[in-house]
């Protein structure tokens, strides 16, 4: 009885490493949507700096102006700015979603899971949509 | 004795708040700034630059930096808060974060106020 009974006791707590993380667990939509948002709001927080000194060069002279348009003509360049429009995309449309999650608006799963493809398919068309009108 | 963390959550209602009013006003101004320059379509200097120069347009980007300042600060506070245990390594952390951050907007003024 008591063999039987230390099998079901699990190891509590559980520590998950990065291989777990990343490859084990498998989240639904809505939570990849969600670590996504983190993510991007991450990246965005990360490139503040270059994007200020981007607007900088862009406002300043004629001269400058013309730099910005030679590093935003590199595709290093562009390929940074395409992920960048990526995280905005995402971060706006998910967030627009979590805002009507907070006014308790489709909270129930298959609406919550809907949601969040809507917010997918959203955010790759702007995404691009706007590379297309901006990169290209 | 109540044991404190400085760097713990305390209720965080006003910043859960205002983490939400920000992307609303930044949400706001995507919007309507996206229609401005759908709407001009700048490609040279001076026609980039004259949208700047407009009162209402600056007073709206400069509200939208602030908004931006405060939004990022809640966001990546919370992303020590939940990653990085240390008290110390937390709070350095945290202070970094603000002092870029208010670099940021300082620098963010400059350049707006200077077009």
């Amino acid at each position: 009885m008591t063999a039987t009974c230390q099998t079901s006791v699990r190891k509590r707590p559980k520590h998950l490493g990065l291989s777990a993380i990343l490859f084990q667990i498998k989240l639904p939509l809505p939570g990849k949507l969600s670590i996504l948002h983190r993510a991007s709001g991450v990246l965005l927080f990360l490139l503040l700096a270059p994007l200020l000194a981007f607007f900088q060069m862009s406002l300043t002279s004629p001269e400058a102006f013309a730099s910005f348009q030679g590093y935003a003509a590199h595709p290093i360049i562009k390929a940074i700015f395409a992920v960048l429009i990526w995280a905005y995309m995402h971060h706006f449309c998910a967030g627009i979603r979590f805002l009507l999650l907070d006014a308790h608006t489709g909270l129930d799963l298959p609406s919550a899971r809907r949601s969040a493809f809507l917010v997918f398919a959203a955010s790759l068309l702007l995404t691009a949509l706007l590379c297309w009108r901006i990169l290209l | 004795m109540i044991h404190r963390i400085v760097v713990g959550a305390h209720y965080g209602l006003k910043d859960w708040l205002a983490q939400r009013v920000t992307a609303i006003i930044m949400a706001a101004y995507s919007l309507f700034l996206a229609i401005v320059l759908a709407a001009v379509q700048p490609v040279s200097f001076e026609a980039w630059r004259n949208i700047f120069t407009f009162g209402p347009v600056k007073f709206f980007t400069f509200v939208f930096g602030l908004s931006l300042l405060l939004h990022a600060w809640i966001g990546i506070r919370d992303l020590w808060m939940d990653y990085v245990q240390p008290v110390s390594v937390r709070l350095t952390l945290h202070v970094l974060t603000i002092v870029a951050l208010i670099g940021y907007v300082g620098w963010f003024v400059t350049v707006l106020w200077r077009v």
